[in-house]
């Protein structure tokens, strides 16, 4: 049930999005969903019934790493840190995607 | 495919999950105030603003599910979930619950006790000795000649040297003597060894020593004995200081150097062995004087260990290639001669050979009890599953998969055949030494058969829980794939006679059940006549009014003009004894312990057909043996006293001997030359049995024992007393005749004959306990079935009565319906036991496989027990009230 609200985002890509956005610095899940929809200019919506599982989904894998901190409103929060394994995954991900991507650009170009 | 790191993860969480929860509600209480203070920061009120966070986040409490499932097992919480419900479905039930758990319990119970016996009795065999999976019997081949044989000393020290695939060669010959301590004498077994024997084998004698290097070399060179636990504790209370001391077997005295440990028994599969001595004292223990130097003198059986990793085609290379080149160095003595390696559990030369066709009957058997147990079960689930459909139709409506509802069905199955082998493995804890049970105890002689439950029975044992489980999911599981929503809804009622649709599988596991038992009833039927004409086959001599007992002079260590003195002294204080008709000695006992004596002979105008060396075994027998043991003679007359060193040597031939080398001339009169001797014939006596009841006429004959005199001797008395009665007027004599002398067991010949049958007996026993089980099994799938059906069509039975059948129709109708499926299981048991009691074998005798009486009776308990089983739900289909049955609806 976690995967049918990403339908609009292309398969596997949720992970590939929260891992973009950690790499410059730890975010909680708040931020995350906020940054990928103002990095899309609001064209991607993440839903919060699909960032938490995935965030945990990610814990498990061993590619972000959890810790608590302060918010810029000073709340406690929960922060997500990218880990060597999640950067590793970033780069073999966001090379998979690009090129899944010309792929759909040159048949959409060319049939 | 999780990777380790997820698994240790996931076993991080598990171990924090309490605190993980409370951090997870945080976390989302912090997304959801940081939504609602954005809002706020847009100037919606401070509760407006939270409601609508919170509606925007939607529900926090199914992320938080969703979250925390990443995280678990989920196969595990599903199976926990599934562990929960189906116990609690099986605790709502208890009757049905009791009622699996005792058929599956039997049913896998036979089994595990059956595999216990296999594993202690054919694979590990010998306790306390080390590396059995490397063990091998070693024994020799005879070309032309199917089977096994002996080995000679000299060859085995041949392969031993030129073996280097192997870790050890040892010898163990089983033997026995006489052990006379007190005043008891008993037969005891046990090994002739190599003096390598205890080192190969692993087993440190607990007081003492082994045997030394170079004690298994020499003539007599070494009487010393180690001896076992058992004995120790048994004949000598355990004595601490019995090292040292000397102990006289047969005839010689032997200084004790050892005493073997607790547990463990010899290496040789039915006897417990009582004592090992080495291979130099062997023509004290065995026929044919020393033959440690003759390579022709094949004697020995013996055991190898393979090195690690070498495999038994490897090893039997090796050993073929020694035995080829020795064929060549030594053609006299061995041309046509091999050596051959067996796995243990089809060792040649012990009671594995024996037991191994009874253990696979009885293991067949065993399988078909547990696919009967099975069956019922499944049958019971299958009931039940109807009951459930309304259930299941639910749960399917509210999202259970498909697979989802399989795995509930095949927990709740898990559980019942769980139970059923924890109470099966209980059950064969109890009957691990049932086996020995069944052999009769033979005078201090001790039987040895033990069931092991180790690690390797309790895994095929959980090999058959899984499968009990799958074939008991499956039943329901077969029901629910099929199940659709709309018709569970509306209730459904089979009809009695139409079976209906749904029933078939329910039928064909009862038809399957009735087959299974039909077979093992023929089965049993078959054995037990078998066994019963083998036990009223005329033996040849009276059972009844005949006592059979010895006393061990060679113990005592009489010589011979001291023990004929002595026997003939007895004799006649034993004829004068109240009640005793007559007495007389002879060497061997019919069908006893030990073998008779055999010779080559020759007989006058009887060409021997060239090739042919006649040999034909014979027993030494005193005065009055033919008046005493009721072998009535033909002819002729019986041996006197007068037949003595001074006589004439005479014989008495048995009818077939008559026949074979007189060619239906009197024999009386007739010479045959004994060991270079010449015999005249003075009498035929009729054919009796000598070795089993189950042989056929052998040639066979007697010689008078003063001509040909042994020390031992079995005493045969003609007397109505008891055994009981006659031993202490026999102690009495015996102890005023000599206080060092002990005597054997005393019993009747009808004993001798019962327990030279015992396997035919245990084959009897066995099948007819689990022949019963599988009826029984049968009986109650046959009632539940009957009394579901019943059940199921009240309305039906109702509609009948109310339309004028009488309640008569109505019992006739049920009974129909039950005979109709138990004629459908009887014609499959036909077939089927046509085809399968050809494997009972040798454990027929004189009753062919497919014998009229035995399939007749079969099929009358069948149908009897059948009849019964359905008559209590035709009963209560009688009683079927129009009126309520109609109402219910």
């Amino acid at each position: 049930m976690a995967y049918s609200e990403t339908s609009q985002l292309l398969p596997g890509t949720l992970f590939l999005l929260i891992l973009k956005s950690l790499v410059r610095g730890p975010l909680h899940g708040y931020a995350i969903a906020k940054q990928i929809k103002n990095a899309s200019a609001n064209g991607l919506e993440i839903q919060e019934g699909s960032l938490y599982p995935a965030l945990n989904r990610m814990l498990v894998k061993g590619w972000v790493r959890a810790e608590w901190g302060i918010s810029e409103n000073n709340r406690k929060a929960r922060f997500y840190r990218l880990t060597a394994e999640g950067r590793k995954q970033l780069h073999s991900e966001s090379r998979e995607f690009e090129k899944l991507v010309k792929s759909i650009q040159l048949v959409m170009r060319t049939v | 495919m999780p990777t380790f790191r997820e698994w240790v993860s996931r076993f991080r969480f598990f171990r924090d999950r309490r605190s993980f929860s409370g951090e997870m509600r945080e976390e989302l209480q912090f997304h959801i105030e940081s939504l609602a203070a954005e809002l706020e920061d847009r100037g919606v009120s401070k509760d407006e603003a939270l409601r609508r966070a919170h509606l925007e986040f939607g529900s926090s409490q199914l992320v938080q599910e969703d979250s925390r499932e990443v995280w678990q097992f989920r196969w595990l919480e599903h199976l926990a979930m599934d562990l929960r419900v189906g116990f609690r479905m099986l605790w709502r039930n208890p009757g049905f619950s009791v009622l699996a758990t005792l058929c599956l319990t039997l049913g896998i119970g036979a089994n595990a006790a059956v595999f216990s016996w296999l594993e202690g009795i054919l694979f590990r065999p010998y306790p306390a000795v080390a590396h059995q999976e490397r063990l091998m019997a070693l024994a020799g081949t005879a070309r032309g000649e199917p089977g096994a044989s002996a080995l000679s000393w000299p060859d085995y020290l041949d392969l031993q040297k030129n073996c280097p695939l192997f870790d050890a060669f040892f010898v163990s010959k089983i033997t026995g003597t006489s052990l006379s301590i007190g005043e008891r004498a008993e037969r005891a077994p046990g090994s002739i060894v190599s003096a390598n024997y205890f080192e190969a084998i692993g087993v440190h004698p607990m007081l003492g020593r082994g045997f030394l290097p170079g004690e298994d070399v020499g003539s007599a060179a070494h009487p010393v004995v180690v001896i076992s636990y058992q004995l120790w504790q048994r004949r000598f209370k355990g004595d601490p200081h019995i090292i040292g001391k000397t102990q006289r077997l047969n005839g010689v005295f032997h200084t004790i150097v050892g005493v073997a440990p607790e547990g463990f028994y010899g290496t040789f599969v039915g006897w417990a062995m009582q004592f090992w001595v080495p291979a130099s004292m062997e023509e004290l223990f065995e026929a044919g004087g020393y033959k440690l130097e003759d390579r022709s003198a094949r004697w020995i059986e013996a055991y190898a260990r393979l090195k690690t990793g070498v495999t038994a085609q490897q090893a039997q290379q090796e050993i073929a290639a020694v035995a080829g080149r020795l064929e060549s160095d030594f053609p006299l003595s061995n041309r046509g001669r091999g050596v051959q390696l067996w796995p243990l559990w089809a060792t040649p030369f012990n009671g594995a050979g024996t037991l191994l066709p009874m253990l696979s009957i009885v293991l067949v058997v065993v399988l078909c009890v547990l696919l009967t147990a099975c069956a019922n079960v499944g049958n019971l689930l299958l009931v039940r599953s109807f009951s459930r459909r309304q259930e299941m139709a639910v749960r399917a409506a509210i999202g259970a998969g498909r697979g989802r509802l399989l795995k509930q069905l095949l927990t709740e199955g898990l559980i019942l055949s769980f139970a059923g082998t924890l109470g099966g493995l209980a059950v064969a804890h109890w009957c691990r030494h049932a086996l020995i049970l069944l052999f009769p105890a033979r005078g201090g002689v001790s039987t040895y058969l033990p069931g092991d439950l180790d690690w390797r029975v309790l895994s095929v044992t959980a090999g058959v829980c899984v499968v009990a489980t799958l074939v008991l999911g499956l039943f329901p599981a077969l029901q629910a794939s099929k199940v659709d929503l709309a018709p569970a809804l509306k209730s459904e009622m089979s009809g009695v006679v139409g079976g209906h649709k749904k029933s078939r599988v329910r039928s064909g596991l009862v038809v399957l059940q009735v087959s299974l038992s039909f077979v093992l009833l023929v089965g049993m039927g078959l054995l037990i006549q078998s066994l019963r004409k083998i036990r009223t086959t005329d033996p040849g001599f009276s059972t009844h009014r005949v006592l059979n007992t010895a006393v061990d002079l060679t113990s005592a260590g009489y010589d011979i003009p001291k023990a004929k003195a002595f026997q003939d002294e007895l004799l006649d204080r034993v004829a004068g004894l109240p009640g005793v008709e007559s007495a007389a000695f002879a060497r061997a006992t019919p069908l006893g312990y030990g073998s008779y004596s055999s010779s080559r002979i020759a007989v006058d105008g009887y060409n021997v057909p060239p090739e042919e060396e006649p040999t034909v075994q014979y027993n030494e027998v005193g005065p009055a043996y033919f008046a005493t043991t009721g072998i009535p003679l033909v002819s002729g007359r019986e041996f006197l006293r007068s037949d003595d060193e001074a006589g004439a040597p005479v014989a008495i031939v048995n009818e077939t001997m008559a026949a074979q080398f007189w060619k239906g001339k009197d024999p009386i009169g007739e010479r045959v030359q004994v060991k270079g001797r010449w015999m005249s014939i003075v009498g035929v006596a009729k054919d009796a049995k000598y070795e089993s009841m189950r042989e056929v006429p052998i040639p066979f004959f007697y010689v008078a024992r003063r001509q040909n005199f042994t020390i031992d001797g079995g005493l045969n008395i003609r007397t109505p007393l008891s055994p009981q009665v006659m031993a202490k007027a026999l102690a009495q004599e015996i102890q005023s005749l000599d206080s060092n002398l002990a005597l054997y067991e005393v019993i009747t010949l009808q004993e001798q004959v019962d327990r030279s049958t015992s396997s035919q007996k245990v084959a009897v026993t066995l099948l007819t306990a689990l022949g019963t089980l599988a009826l029984l099994l049968a009986a109650v799938g046959l009632y539940g079935v009957m009394s579901y059906a019943v059940s199921q069509s009240t309305r039906e039975l109702g509609l009948r009565m109310a339309l004028g059948a009488r309640a008569a129709d109505l019992l006739r109708l049920v009974l129909l319906r039950g005979m109709v499926l138990t004629a459908s299981g009887l014609l499959g048991g036909v077939v089927a036991a046509l085809l399968l009691t050809r494997l009972l074998g040798t454990y027929l005798y004189h009753v062919s496989p497919r014998d009229p009486l035995a399939f007749a009776t079969a099929l009358g308990v069948m149908l009897a027990t059948a009849l019964i089983a359905c008559l209590l739900p035709a009963w209560r289909a009688m009683r079927t009230d129009p009126m309520q049955a109609l109402r219910d609806e």
